[in-house]
């Protein structure tokens, strides 16, 4: 039985590598000297939000490492045409995602989703925030109030676009971008400038990779059944 | 009927309405400059209680500027109700009476935008909301003017007619006033912080690189806390016009005061209006200058609405009084009736 069971996990693991879609990994570089992010003073002037930072919140528009790691570019995929992978949404079976509310800041300030899947907004703070999102691409747009310990919003957005507005306008420097696809094939650079799309089907594609203030880059890639290393370097001129 | 009797209260009543009406403007003017148009989400009601009984709980951050904003439209709203039957039971004058209700029917639409914008989620009906709060303003200050004994002497007391030309000249610069407000009211329900943020200089330039280029290292370059859509060439361009037109403004304003003083004399109280106006110009020019320069600091883009509301019924006040005091009208006053309905003369 024993045998049989070790036979039937190595069985599945062989299985598993030999049909293993390749990943698209890369870094991010930043360079040229981006302005100096500014202290969100009016935050530290609420009565309610300020006791909740020890120091000044800034804006959070360029997170750049010592070395140029350039976290918060949002990194997806298109056809070798340059144009939308559509219909492929794993939405309504992933895990939701989960935006929360903390320090009278949204944490975190980009995020990606999936068509169709569930995004969880959470109020962590003891003061009330209303969730106001503004659409592009023809998502339906919310407007509602969130009070302390109150129950999650949840959403789900059926159009694919790029950094969709989350404001709170009680508080008018809280502000989150959520980028919406109809795949699973995207990421987001982390603080160290590193993503990873993971299992991508063999094909042609384009990378394109988003940054909120700096715009968007482009490569072609092949991707066949090894992993591929996409780099992209932004510059500040 | 006695025409020329002046209703005293009343005519006090309607100038407390103007001064809450002018109170109200600049409530409305910080909700915009706070980016607080949208904190309360629903409307009529307030997060779903009815708005006189909100706990105080929630009346922080921007919740503060609309909140207060909509109990102060609701006082307003009342004044005006208030004023206008007066209006029907005690002022003989039946263009006044009609004058009243539309000032009601005005607040009551101006009401419904302010809530649609909220509800529809709509910045276009920010700028509606924005120039019908304009144009009230000048109707509630017109029904003080009418109500006042100021109106009554200027047909009583044997003034200069002002000549036509004159009176083209005034209104000419009060419309570009107005263009000039709408102007305004569009740049700041873009929500985007400032298009151009130097002065006198746009961008180091006499007139700014507006290529798509540029356009995208201005937003490169730019971090705002608090409006933080990209701005856009339309955006740049349209601060530019705004600027022009502010020169022409001052150009037509001085040439109004001059002519004024020319025409009927230093004493006479037009050209101490249009000195006023002339003043009042320059202060709002400095203001918006003092936005740039504070990055569009709340308090300041406020006082540049306000003086921008004076300017523009400092301009059409003056084009009602000049059109009593004009010359078709002086031989009509015989017949017992002028043709806006001024004070009959006693004989
Ligand atoms: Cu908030």
């Amino acid at each position: 039985m024993k045998v049989f069971s070790f036979a039937f996990v190595v069985g599945v693991l062989a299985a598993t590598s030999l049909t293993h879609a390749a990943d698209i990994i890369g870094t991010i570089t930043l360079t040229g000297t981006p302005p100096a992010a500014i202290p969100i003073t009016p935050l530290m002037n609420d009565p309610i939000c300020g006791p909740l930072h020890k120091e000044t919140p800034t804006t959070h528009f360029y997170v750049v490492g010592k070395n140029g790691e350039f976290a918060d570019v949002v990194v997806s995929l298109k056809d070798a045409g340059g144009n939308e992978i559509t219909g492929k949404s794993t939405g309504a079976s992933a895990a939701p995602a989960v935006l929360d509310q903390k320090g009278c800041l949204y944490a975190p300030q980009i995020l990606a989703i999936q068509t169709g899947q569930k995004l969880i907004v959470r109020n962590s703070d003891p003061c009330v925030h209303n969730v106001h999102t503004t659409s592009n691409a023809g998502n339906t747009e919310h407007n509602d109030v969130q009070m302390p310990n109150g129950p999650d919003l949840n959403y789900a957005f059926d159009k694919p676009e790029m950094f969709m507005k989350f404001q709170c306008d009680i508080h008018p420097w809280m502000f989150a971008w959520v980028s919406i696809f109809d795949n699973p094939y995207y990421a987001i650079s982390g603080t160290d400038g590193k993503f990873v799309i993971k299992d991508v089907p063999p094909g042609k594609y384009t990378v394109v990779a988003d940054h909120r203030k700096l715009g968007e880059k482009t490569q072609a890639v092949e991707v066949g059944d090894k992993d591929v290393t996409v780099n992209f370097t932004f510059e500040v001129k | 009927m006695n025409d020329t009797k002046v209703i005293r209260p009343l005519h006090w009543f309607a100038v407390l309405t103007a001064c809450a009406t002018f109170f109200l403007l600049g409530m409305g003017g910080l909700v915009t400059s706070h980016g607080a148009g949208m904190s309360v989400p629903d409307w009529p009601t307030s997060f779903g209680y009815n708005m006189f009984f909100l706990p105080i709980k929630f009346w922080r951050g921007g919740v503060f500027y609309e909140h207060t904003h909509r109990l102060m439209a609701s006082v307003v709203g009342c004044l005006t109700i208030i004023l206008s039957v007066w209006i029907w039971i005690q002022d003989s004058r039946r263009w006044m009476k009609w004058l009243g209700t539309s000032a009601v029917l005005l607040i009551v639409a101006q009401g419904v935008v302010g809530g649609l914008r909220v509800l529809l989620s709509e910045d276009q009906l920010g700028i509606v909301h924005g120039v019908l709060a304009q144009l009230f303003f000048i109707l509630i200050c017109a029904l003080a003017l009418f109500t006042g004994r100021f109106w009554q002497r200027i047909s009583n007391a044997g003034k200069i007619s002002v000549p036509g030309s004159l009176r083209a000249l005034v209104l000419t610069t009060t419309v570009l006033i107005f263009v000039q407000l709408v102007l305004g009211a569009t740049m700041r329900h873009q929500h985007a912080g400032l298009s151009i943020n130097t002065f006198p200089s746009a961008y180091g330039k006499l007139w700014p690189d507006t290529s798509p280029q540029a356009i995208q290292y201005y937003n490169e370059h730019r971090l705002e806390i608090m409006n933080v859509n990209p701005i856009t060439a339309f955006q740049v361009i349209l601060q530019m016009v705004h600027r022009i037109v502010a020169l022409v403004i001052l150009v037509f304003v001085s040439l109004c005061a001059w002519q004024t003083r020319r025409q009927l004399g230093a004493k006479d109280a037009l050209a101490k209006f249009a000195a006023f106006w002339l003043a009042l110009v320059v202060v709002q020019i400095f203001l918006g200058a003092a936005t740039i320069w504070t990055n569009k600091a709340a308090d300041v883009a406020t006082a540049h609405v306000l003086v921008g509301a004076l300017l523009l019924v400092t301009g059409a006040l003056w084009c009602m009084i000049a059109s009593a005091r004009s010359a078709p009208l002086r031989a009509a006053e015989h017949e017992g009736f002028g043709a806006l309905g001024t004070f009959v003369p006693n004989k």
